[in-house]
């Protein structure tokens, strides 16, 4: 069968026609098949959702339990229309996965967000055999590679000893990356209590619940005088936080980011950080070309991020690729 | 390279002087010798090797990448050493590499021999490092930190006050390790420098108020001129010319430094002069920065000295005596050099406080900040002694202006909204005319933070664009012609003087107010 008759994009994201459903749909549907719990990709308002237990308890923790008419958890391999679909860990957050579709001796995996470097705050990426590979780019230049993570944190800790009395405030998304570096910190010894902005509280609960030992956590609502007295202090926030004037109660911080972006100094300075931390959920470059060389799918297309220097890389190395261009995912992607 | 690395990361992430000195104090403490010499010497621009061209970079990762990938790359870093660094091939099998390693290699290496070894190292590196190396080898470091900063924090570590390790600085040579070792408890070098830096004596600023309670007689006056205040040092052939700080700026004046043909270290102004009228300040900024300044530019904009003090001359220390024998022995080395593009800055002649405010309001040349009080019994004494001299400078110039757009300030102002960009009405459009960060309190910042989040209209990352509805009034010292300003004018020391919160925008300057106070065009 032709891949075209398996998968399409559209307007409201990558369509199964046998199958009549989406996957990662950014516009409301009447069936949607959900990788993860990321806003861009997890939307409120379709009709029915199917997805991991993880990411439908995240969506109901995000917008309400009324987020959808019928939730159904998959597991196992499941039919859906004229189609088997099953859901195998990405490695990117808690609940992330791809989406398998198989229909007569065809299959195709759509990757959703992934990442290969083993998280401690979710499960790892399970490579899955397939004909059809269906990719995200968000990292695909030759200029991201990222160092390990355990590298970052102990950038963080170093600065941390080297400034007690400035506490470390590190931006990171509240879902996902927020977790993950806790869990980093936790990992490298880092055993005192972590403050949070009130906007990660409830995702980290969550977390906890499902096992992730995220330690002492405290919220981060302390007055200026108590926040003076602090030592060694890390802070988490998401990095809208920044822009608020929450921080004000910081008497002289140090302003972190943590994110794959850091990579890039300009990027690192039009964020006005001073400690920038590369930590990523995606994959990098090194990472993606070698997932491709993995699979070794006999096609592969790319969902949203940068495509010309992937496509590039599928003209040197002689595979077939195609650029979907789906739009609504953000450019950021962390 | 991996701690050199992250102290270069660092100090270019970081805002304030305080955090670059501590990075630097805790760098030069935890690092050992010879390698913190090296960086010392690099971040100072004392690393002599031959320095790599940014050419033969790119051409080594053109061997290893795809050019179609690497212009990508290119296009999106918009920097060719970070570029080089991330996408150069990562290799398994990682090592150290000291700077020494790589100074002592490359000092005297051949071109092809240098690049082998550029890419050898560049494969035993991960990335932060990779940009370390190509910037230690481009010789570009651009992080912001001067000699004297460098020097701060390396005497933070010890008991040695900066000024004696300032005035034996330029005698040391990397890697510095007799250096290290004074500072930190080490005995004091037997360094013999030639023409060494002398730390600067500076003064303080004072007001009709604070001068009441003090007799005229006591001190000498003399004008305050508008150009960069220099040290010239002359010894056994060796003839420097250093700025405040004790930057070697020697490379950019040759046309001073061919005609200093003394023994001996003056303190003075460096000025552009044409024949007997100092040019504004802007003319001087064509100099400064021009390491090796062309013909044309040495005959339209030619450089002279206005001196202030000796400190040595002929073998002499003079610095322990009184500012009147200083001033007379400077009359004399001056009438001794005869060389017309070195004067002495005249005295002024006052009897009164009354007299020299007179002189001060009406000053004989518009290169004159205000004017310079010298005690008469004053030693020269390095650093920002409080009394001897003052500087008593003319009342700054204002104009109101419209604040346009705020940025968040870093550190102890994390947070708030503190860095002002502020315009001047041109018909019904504002244009911006400069940038100021000081001049309101504390309580003034919270109010104005305030402001800025209730009026904000647009964001780009931490800047907002402001609604067009608060006035201040900007003090500054100075304005230049500037090409690189949409305006076609730039402040020098802008300041908020006052928030207008009572004045109606409308009514805030234009700019050709601004314009007309431009001085008259060379």
């Amino acid at each position: 069968m032709r891949f075209e008759d398996l998968l399409i994009p559209k307007p409201e994201g990558l369509y199964c026609p046998p199958g009549d459903f989406y996957i990662d749909p950014v516009k409301p549907v009447s069936r949607a098949l959900i990788t993860h719990g990321h806003a861009d990709h997890a939307r409120s308002g379709h009709a029915a959702v199917m997805a991991s237990q993880q990411t439908l308890d995240i969506m109901a923790i995000r917008y309400g339990e009324d987020f959808t008419k019928t939730r159904q958890t998959a597991e196992g391999r499941t039919t859906v229309g004229d189609v088997t679909v099953s859901f195998h860990p990405a490695g990117h957050v808690l609940g992330s996965c791809q989406i398998a579709v198989e229909q007569g001796g065809t299959r195709a995996v759509v990757s959703g967000d992934y990442s290969r470097v083993a998280n401690p705050a979710c499960a790892p990426f399970e490579p899955v055999d397939c004909d059809l590979f269906i990719t995200e780019a968000t990292f695909a230049l030759p200029v991201f590679n990222h160092p390990p993570p355990s590298q970052e944190i102990g950038r963080l800790l170093d600065s941390v000893r080297e400034f007690p009395e400035r506490a470390h405030l590190v931006g990171a998304y509240a879902l996902g990356k927020a977790q993950r570096v806790i869990m980093l910190l936790r990992e490298a010894g880092y055993d005192a209590p972590i403050f949070i902005h009130g906007a990660l509280q409830r995702l980290c609960d969550y977390h906890i619940e499902q096992g992730i030992p995220l330690g002492d956590l405290r919220p981060a609502t302390m007055d200026k005088a108590e926040a003076k007295k602090l030592r060694e202090a890390v802070v988490i926030a998401p990095p809208s936080a920044f822009a608020s004037p929450w921080v004000q109660r910081f008497a002289d911080p140090v302003i972190s980011f943590a994110s794959g972006w850091m990579q890039i100094r300009a990027r690192a300075r039009q964020r006005g950080v001073e400690l920038p931390l590369i930590v990523s959920d995606h994959v990098d470059w090194p990472d993606l070309t070698r997932t491709l060389e993995e699979l070794n799918p006999e096609e592969f297309w790319i969902t949203h991020g940068r495509d010309d220097a992937l496509m590039r890389w599928a003209d040197l190395t002689q595979r077939k690729a195609r650029p979907l261009h789906l739009v609504g995912y953000e450019e950021e992607g962390e | 390279m991996k701690a050199f690395a992250e102290l270069l990361t660092r100090l270019a992430f970081s805002p304030g002087r305080n955090a670059k000195l501590a990075h630097l104090a805790h760098y030069f403490r935890d690092v050992p010798d010879p390698e913190r010499g090296y960086a010392l010497a690099a971040l100072t621009g004392n690393l002599d090797m031959g320095t790599a061209k940014p050419a033969l970079v790119r051409g080594l990762v053109a061997d290893r990448v795809d050019a179609e990938l690497f212009a990508m790359s290119y296009d999106y870093v918009g920097d060719l050493a970070e570029t080089v660094a991330l996408i150069w091939p990562t290799r398994q099998d990682p090592r150290d590499i000291g700077l020494s390693e790589v100074v002592e290699a490359l000092t005297g290496s051949g071109k092809v021999e240098a690049a082998r070894l550029i890419a050898g190292w560049l494969d035993a590196l991960e990335a932060s490092e990779r940009y370390a190396l190509i910037k230690l080898v481009t010789g570009s470091m651009r992080v912001g930190v001067s000699t004297r900063m460098a020097l701060t924090a390396l005497a933070s570590n010890g008991t040695v006050p900066i000024e004696e390790i300032e005035e034996l600085w330029t005698g040391f040579v990397p890697p510095y390790l007799d250096l290290f070792a004074w500072v930190e408890g080490g005995p004091k070098p037997e360094v013999l420098a030639r023409a060494p830096f002398r730390p600067v004596m500076l003064s303080t600023p004072t007001n009709e108020d604070e001068l009441a309670a003090r007799d005229p007689s006591e001190y000498a006056a003399e004008w305050k001129w508008d150009g960069i205040r220099i040290q010239a040092a002359c010894e056994g052939g060796a003839a420097r010319l250093y700025t405040r700080t004790g930057e070697d700026i020697s490379h950019s004046f040759p046309d001073l430094v061919e005609r200093m043909q003394f023994t001996g270290t003056l303190d003075g102004e460096l000025l552009v002069r044409r024949d007997d009228v100092v040019a504004p300040f802007g003319d001087l900024q064509k100099r400064l920065g021009r390491k090796s300044p062309g013909k044309a530019l040495l005959n339209s904009h030619p450089a002279a000295l206005r001196l202030y003090d000796v400190l040595m001359w002929e073998g002499k220390d003079l610095r322990g005596q009184p500012f009147d024998a200083r001033r007379a022995a400077l009359e004399n080395a001056v009438a001794q050099m005869n060389e017309p593009r070195f004067d002495a800055s005249p005295l002024l002649e006052f009897a009164t406080w009354d007299d020299l405010a007179a002189l001060r309001a009406n000053p004989p040349d518009p290169v004159i900040e205000g004017v310079m009080l010298k005690r008469r019994d004053s030693v020269y004494q390095a650093g920002r002694p409080r009394g001897p001299w003052f500087k008593w400078k003319r009342d700054a110039m204002t104009v109101d202006a419209v604040l346009m757009y705020a940025q968040r300030g870093h550190g102890k102002r994390s947070g708030f909204y503190s860095d002002f960009t502020f315009g001047l009405w041109d018909g019904e459009m504002l244009v911006p005319v400069g940038k100021a960060y000081s001049g309101f309190t504390d309580e003034e910042l919270l109010r104005l933070d305030r402001f800025v989040r209730n009026n904000t209209t647009e964001r780009f990352g931490p800047v907002r664009s402001l609604a067009p509805k608060l006035a201040v009034e900007v003090a500054f010292e100075g304005l230049n012609r500037s090409t690189r300003h949409k305006s076609g004018v730039a402040m020098r020391f802008p300041r908020i003087a006052r928030i207008r919160w009572d004045k109606p925008v409308e009514e805030a300057d234009v700019l050709d107010t601004l314009k007309a106070l431009l001085p008259p065009e060379t």
